[in-house]
């Protein structure tokens, strides 16, 4: 963004414009990796060794609590993001903080989900099905904590910065992974808890 | 800086009335599969039927109220790449569960 400085404000929108098009590209790019582990899930979700079944082993409505947190989480940052076109920076950091919260709040509950089906011995050792359970749902763990790390280093910069050209693009670009994240949980929520449930 | 909800990048960006439209909608579409697989007493196959498909509405309810995607925005890059990439996936998973369906049935397994 070096050059945005001398040049004329058309090339910044420019360069504004394609750096959001190129993140759209790796959120594209993301989908597919989750779409890999999405089949393996879908492949290997009936084989339980001897071991329990989905059924038995999710609470249901601690995972409705769960989709819950994420899907508020999302709403605020799409407020966030309207503080932002609005240009008013505190509103901004305010929602972000709330965001950030209701993230951690997720990544807490799945942490402690986890926990708990470690230390019953249904770790990703027990059998394929709990393993490919395990590879997707960390995996989306793991984005969004990027996502809230991420989050933290923007509300630092809002605060320090204000709101720059370049900043408004990186919580652009955050907003479109947030968002995405959130419609990969949608898509876990139903084939593996939901459908879980289902299947016997 | 054609319309106000459109930003300089050609990206729709939303108004406060389509966040909250999308936010009651995604609530909605939560508690409504989730009451048909906790609560009622209708058969799997309809269970499975009628998730999938709230599922779809969810989806699309969130890819239009929270990421704006449309056939405008980037002059239809974004919506172009979305289709490709839906494609790749659409191949992916169907792809995989057909092959290991059929290898399943073969071996006898």
């Amino acid at each position: 963004m070096s050059s945005a400085a001398m040049d004329p404000h058309v090339e910044e929108l420019d360069e504004h414009s394609i750096t959001i098009f190129g993140f759209w590209i790796y959120i594209m790019s993301d989908c597919i990796l989750f779409s890999t582990l999405f089949a393996t899930h879908a492949v290997l979700m009936p084989n339980f060794f001897g071991g329990p079944t989905p059924k038995e082993l999710f609470s249901m409505p601690f995972v409705l609590i769960e989709t819950f947190l994420l899907l508020t989480s999302s709403f605020t940052y799409g407020l966030a993001m309207l503080a932002m076109h609005k240009g008013k920076s505190v509103q901004v950091i305010n929602c972000l903080v709330i965001t950030f919260l209701l993230g951690v709040g997720f990544i807490s509950m799945e942490l402690y989900e986890f926990h708990e089906l470690i230390t019953e011995g249904n770790g990703w050792q027990r059998s394929a099905s709990i393993s490919s359970f395990f590879g997707l749902v960390a995996t989306h763990g793991f984005h969004v904590t990027l996502g809230l790390i991420w989050m933290l280093v923007l509300m630092w910069s809002v605060w320090r910065f204000d709101l720059t050209k370049q900043i408004k693009t990186r919580l652009t670009c955050l907003s479109l992974f947030w968002h995405f994240l959130d419609i990969i949980w949608i898509c876990v929520f139903t084939v593996v808890y939901l459908m879980g449930a289902i299947a016997t | 800086m054609k319309q106000s909800t459109v930003t300089s990048s050609g990206a729709d960006h939303g108004t406060y009335a389509s966040y909250i439209i999308g936010f009651v909608l995604s609530i909605l579409l939560t508690i409504i599969p989730y009451y048909i697989v906790v609560y009622l007493d209708i058969s799997t196959g309809f269970k499975t039927l009628s998730i999938v498909i709230l599922a779809v509405a969810q989806l699309l309810v969130q890819l239009i109220f929270f990421l704006h995607l449309n056939t405008r925005s980037e002059k239809g890059w974004n919506f172009l790449s979305f289709v490709f990439t839906m494609l790749v996936v659409l191949i992916l998973i169907g792809g995989s569960l057909w092959i290991m369906y059929h290898l399943r049935a073969n071996m006898m397994l």
